[in-house]
């Protein structure tokens, strides 16, 4: 690996050199976005509280059957009254989100730091780790099924491998980026292979990094609900196949309020996360 | 002042960096770049040495060969008695643009050499060099809120706060407008005569070089040889309006001629 840099000479050109183009295309446009005043943030909850209310009114004006669309009390009336049936559902879905998403996203990020080291081994396995991406992991899971049964393995199995690929692309496009200047300058302070890594691969790489942790997370998220209604006795995912074949609608529309809220909260997740680490880049 | 190629020695000072016939070519997929052509110098203790020439002549190949941060083809360089083949605790290189890592702050960037190699900051050290250069109380900035010349007064103390004996400079102040330049000169004239450190300088600025250095290296282009050594007696401190005497600017034009009329250019 050094061998690699050893004889460049980095040019000095413009300051923000960005070429790189990842599965999300830059970092800011997920990560950043505009920051929001008090007054927007009062709009757009009032622009809520529209939808909701006019959902209601609609809904009951116009007598809609509630197996159609419950209107959003019915909604809040079934979270509060079947959460004690709920919550052990939500808790599997978030562990195996979590363990997932952690085991996919931890082999995924290893992989490119390592991969982008040699572009001749990242040329021959790119191709086939877009194919990972690309492929939906979720019709591998009744596969799955066959080997692991019913339990929480071939879900796992499914996130991991639907959140792995996507850290793994981003998260090389942002290894990719080195800067020979930066590398040489803790060389001439004597750092290690490691030190480089750790003091100026990886702050390098994280704004892409974590693109790559918020796609994959969302992707796992996917996965999980997807794998919970395919092939799985518990999760949130099997409640909406359970609700739905009882046609008991208020209910079914309580589990997509919970998964809108898992989903929300990965968001602001990285987001807050990203704002910390990545704000340099903008 | 002469032309040549050979070891500039001196007899009365021992030199504190030696460059021996250093050679280097490069391999690249269209055959090899030969950048480095048996190039020489002594370098004397607490000398500011100015390496000058063309782009493309090889300053920047010979002053990382000199920071140990790539090898020569043939050739040797020595630090004292030690042989510099990896980057060396007693030399620090200071970069074209300040070269400050953008997710750090200015604070954390001047530590981080010390992070390298696990000891704790000088504060003291470091507080007297943001104090001389000017950029007290900027610690908790970020690059991107400094100017280019703040940035590469931060790079300075970085690169002193270790206190290192020797510093390479590769044309530090190329990306500055010109009033900055000069003031940035006067500093590190200042810093030099402060502190003795000895400093190779890389510029391709003729007045530049005669204004900062006791001694210029002339080099010719491709491959990379000297083509002469140039004293420059001037006193110091030097004021920047001395850059408009006539006897600065025969020196530049005595400069600009030697470049102008080198053979087989
Ligand atoms: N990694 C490399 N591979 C191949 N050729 C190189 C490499 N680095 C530099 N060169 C070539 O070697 C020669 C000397 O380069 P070098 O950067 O040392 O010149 P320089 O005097 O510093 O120029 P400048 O004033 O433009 O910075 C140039 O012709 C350059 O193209
Ligand atoms: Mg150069």
């Amino acid at each position: 690996m050094s061998d690699a840099l050893q004889d460049k000479i980095p040019t000095f050109g413009g300051k923000g050199q960005k070429t790189e183009v990842g599965i999300a295309g830059g970092a800011s446009a997920l990560m950043g976005g505009p920051s929001r005043s008090a007054f927007e943030i009062a709009i757009i909850a009032l622009v809520a509280v529209v939808i909701i209310g006019g959902a209601e009114l609609l809904i009951r004006l116009f007598e809609v059957p509630l197996y159609i669309f419950p209107p959003p009390s019915a909604i809040g009336a079934a979270l509060i009254s079947e959460w004690p049936f709920l919550w052990p559902h939500l808790v599997t879905t978030i562990c195996e989100l979590l363990i997932g998403f952690s085991i996919g996203a931890s082999i995924g990020f290893v992989l490119a730091a390592v991969i982008t080291q040699f572009p001749f081994a990242e040329k021959i396995i790119t191709p086939y780790i877009l194919l990972l991406v690309t492929t939906p992991m979720l019709a591998l899971v009744p596969l799955l099924v066959l080997q692991f049964g019913f339990g929480w393995e071939p879900r796992i199995i499914a996130v991991a491998l639907a959140s792995g690929p996507m850290v793994m692309i981003n998260s090389a496009t942002g290894f990719r980026r080195v800067d020979l200047a930066k590398i040489a300058l803790a060389k001439s302070f004597g750092a290690s292979t490691l030190q480089i890594f750790t003091k100026i691969r990886i702050p390098m790489a994280m704004p892409m990094i974590m693109v790559g942790m918020m796609i994959g997370s969302i992707f796992g998220l996917l996965t999980t609900v997807g794998a919970e209604m395919v092939g799985g006795a518990e999760g949130l995912g099997n409640r909406l196949n359970y609700y739905s074949s009882m046609i008991r609608m208020p209910q079914f529309f309580a589990v997509i309020v919970l998964l809108a809220t898992i989903g929300i909260t990965i968001y602001v997740i990285f987001f807050l996360i990203g704002k910390k680490w990545t704000s340099w880049e903008s | 002042m002469n032309g040549a190629a050979g070891a500039v020695s001196d007899a009365h000072m021992p030199a504190k960096m030696r460059v021996e016939q250093a050679s280097k070519i490069y391999q690249t997929k269209s055959g090899g770049v030969h950048a480095l052509d048996n190039v020489s110098i002594d370098v004397r203790e607490g000398e500011f040495l100015c390496l000058l020439g063309p782009s493309g002549c090889g300053k920047s190949t010979l002053l990382w060969s000199m920071a140990g941060l790539h090898g020569l083809t043939s050739g040797k360089i020595s630090l004292g008695s030690d042989v510099i083949n990896k980057p060396h605790p007693e030399i620090a290189m200071i970069f074209q643009e300040a070269n400050l890592l953008p997710w750090r702050n200015l604070g954390r960037n001047i530590e981080l050499p010390f992070e390298i190699k696990k000891q704790p900051p000088n504060r003291e050290r470091i507080q007297k060099l943001l104090k001389r250069v000017g950029l007290e109380g900027f610690e908790s900035k970020y690059p991107r809120e400094l100017s280019g010349g703040m940035q590469q007064r931060a790079s300075i103390v970085r690169s002193l706060a270790v206190d290192p004996s020797v510093l390479l400079m590769d044309e530090p102040f190329g990306a500055l407008d010109a009033f900055t330049r000069d003031e940035m000169n006067l500093l590190i004239q200042e810093i030099w005569m402060e502190t003795g450190k000895t400093i190779i300088f890389i510029t391709h600025s003729i007045a530049e070089a005669v204004f900062l250095a006791d001694r210029i290296v002339v080099m010719s282009a491709r491959p990379g040889r000297i083509a002469n050594i140039v004293d420059v007696d001037l006193p110091r401190p030097r004021p920047v309006k001395l850059q408009t005497t006539p006897d600065f600017l025969e020196r530049v034009e005595a400069i600009k001629a030697m470049i102008d009329h080198r053979p087989n250019s």
